[in-house]
């Protein structure tokens, strides 16, 4: 965990209500996929998270949708703003999980974080498939990106104007030979892949967060290891450790 | 010129007058870690009841304009895991004071945890939560009743033996004073005030409730006018001590707290914005002095 002021160098939209933040500085607290940091924004109290998108070369990437205050006061960052970061927090995904090849499920933004988990998976010799689900085509996100790392990528939308029409689980259908997943989204659409799919494998969990840094006890879920801290126990939590 | 920035309450002596306040900064290792620890003055560890307990359904948190609100509901791991691991794994780690929070839902359970804090050598101060609801007094909480505060504090005094013990007062009363003397009376060494105001949120799109437990305790920056109001109110009715504590975040507003009458100041929300604040603040102490012309920062307790 660590405080670090980090420079603006891009807040661009990449999809409807959906922004891609791009931050320089020191990113040495970040130890991998999963992870989040928390960004003070001004007119709000609390700080508030997003999940490591990707980090290279120093520049640390965020996807965040808007949904309130906060992430509408997002919007208006521009280049060389200062952004008050604490970065390095949680505990993220296990790439040495996978066997042979990986299956990653991400679902409306919790497409997120799977981007650096790819690359992550790729540099550690692992196969991977992407299988993503979104509400309508306009909020479609990272489908290029996967593809430009040489992935298949499987695509649902609800409404049916991109990819499979359905649910995550009907992009999850066609996957073929993976003995690992991890999966990132809404509660109730990591729920429904617990029970689609028997394959081992893990869930980005996310909990309204007071500090971010596991010293308020806010964000605390029941797990089949007794209590636990999303944001510091967390947000990664093996599908075993899940009471639904 | 050096600045000197101790401070001691009740006889016990803080290197610096910065807390964390209890239930903002967890058992204190979870920043161990991250930061040196002994830069604090003393850390008030989270409220620990006399079985484990994990607390409110979630959302916990909530905001407002300047604060927050919070529904943790006493998650704990139970007094008997904080004086048999937590304090001793923390005073490997840590030289300043250590300030063990108990809360309870019945005399007798604040009894039982203060007669174990006590008995424990790492603890040197027991801070009472009277914030909590008595459930053999119709769920009121025991800090609103001056009968009911007078009560607790008098088993806890009986239970602490000579660990010294602090009252923390619940702000969500009509006559702090009132209170305040009553547990001076049945013989707390000192108080800490506020705890948090009762509050609420509601989501009007949802049209529900922010917090799962609907109300909240509210916190932050927002409250400490209220939080300074009582401390200076308290600290001239009383004889014992007053630790400040409610919506701390600079160097200044400790100092304030101080002039209002604490002998020391806890940090609580503000931790969860900036979790190396504490240590921030102590820092900036000694500029603020010299710019204000004070050399000894207990010079200047209560001379508002
Ligand atoms: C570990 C973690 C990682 C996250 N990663 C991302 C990410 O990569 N991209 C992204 O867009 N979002 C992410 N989120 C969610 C993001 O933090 C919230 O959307 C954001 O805090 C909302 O702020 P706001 O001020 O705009 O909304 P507010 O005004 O605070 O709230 C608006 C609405 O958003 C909902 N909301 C607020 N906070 C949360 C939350 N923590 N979880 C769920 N719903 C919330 C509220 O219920 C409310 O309906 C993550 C959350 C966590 C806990
Ligand atoms: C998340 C959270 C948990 C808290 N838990 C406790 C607790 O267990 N015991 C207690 O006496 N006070 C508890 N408090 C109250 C704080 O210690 C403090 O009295 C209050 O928040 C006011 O200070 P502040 O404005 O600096 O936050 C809690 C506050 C917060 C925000
Ligand atoms: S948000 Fe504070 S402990 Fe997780």
């Amino acid at each position: 965990m660590k405080q670090v002021n980090f420079i603006v160098r891009e807040n661009v939209p990449i999809a409807a209500d959906t922004w891609k933040l791009v931050l320089e500085g020191d990113c040495s607290a970040i130890s991998g996929s999963g992870q989040f940091v928390q960004l003070s924004i001004p007119g709000v109290f609390l700080r508030r998270p997003f999940s490591v998108s990707d980090v290279q070369d120093g520049l640390l990437t965020i996807v965040y949708k808007v949904v309130g205050k906060g992430t509408r006061y997002m919007t208006a960052l521009k280049e060389g703003d200062s952004v008050d970061t604490i970065t390095g927090l949680g505990k993220g995904f296990h790439p040495q999980k996978t066997g042979r090849k990986a299956l990653l499920i991400g679902g409306s933004v919790g497409t997120a974080p799977l981007l650096l988990l790819a690359r992550e998976l790729l540099a550690a010799g692992k196969e991977v498939e992407v299988a993503l689900g979104f509400n309508t085509a306009t909020l479609v996100f990272y489908k290029e990106e996967f593809e430009k790392l040489g992935l298949k990528v499987h695509l649902a939308t609800v409404d049916g104007t991109a990819g499979l029409k359905g649910v995550v689980t009907e992009a999850i259908a066609p996957a073929r030979g993976y003995d690992y997943y991890y999966c990132c989204g809404s509660k109730i659409m990591m729920k429904a892949v617990a029970a689609y799919l028997d394959t081992p494998g893990e869930f980005s969990m996310e909990e309204r967060m007071g500090c971010g840094t596991g010293i308020c006890y806010g964000c605390s879920i029941q797990t089949n290891n007794g209590p636990a801290r999303v944001c510091a126990d967390g947000p990664v939590f093996a599908k075993e450790d899940m009471i639904w | 010129m050096v600045r000197d920035i101790s401070t001691s309450v009740c006889g016990i002596k803080f290197r610096n007058p910065i807390i964390p306040a209890s239930g903002t900064f967890g058992f204190g290792l979870e920043m161990a870690d991250s930061m040196d620890l002994n830069l604090l003055g003393g850390i008030s560890l989270k409220g620990t009841t006399a079985e484990p307990r994990y607390g409110n359904p979630t959302p916990r948190i909530a905001e407002c304009e300047g604060g927050m609100l919070n529904s943790v509901g006493l998650q704990n791991p139970g007094i008997d895991r904080l004086t048999g691991e937590i304090v001793p794994s923390l005073r490997k780690v840590y030289g300043g004071v250590v300030i063990a929070n108990i809360s309870g839902f019945s005399e007798q359970e604040y009894a039982l945890c203060c007669e174990k804090a006590a008995a424990c050598e790492g603890i040197d101060m027991i801070e009472l939560n009277i914030s909590c609801p008595n459930v053999h007094g119709g769920g009121l909480a025991f800090g609103t009743d001056p009968r009911c505060a007078a009560r607790v504090t008098a088993a806890a005094r009986k239970a602490a033996g000579h660990k010294k013990l602090c009252v923390k007062l619940s702000p969500n009363v009509t006559d702090i004073v009132e209170i305040a003397r009553a547990c001076e009376a049945e013989g707390a060494d000192a108080l800490t005030l506020i705890n948090t105001l009762l509050g609420m949120r509601i989501n009007i799109a949802t049209r529900k409730p922010v917090l799962a437990n609907t109300t909240g305790g509210f916190s932050g920056r927002a409250i400490f006018p209220v939080a300074l109001r009582m401390v200076w109110q308290v600290a001239h009715a009383c004889s014992v001590p007053v630790i400040g504590c409610g919506g701390v975040g600079t160097a200044e507003d400790v100092i304030e707290m101080m002039m209002a009458g604490a002998s020391a100041v806890q940090v609580g929300s503000e931790n969860l914005r900036d979790p190396f604040c504490c240590p921030r603040i102590a820092a900036e102490l000694p500029a603020v002095m010299e710019r204000l012309g004070i050399e000894k920062l207990t010079e200047i307790i209560g001379t508002v």
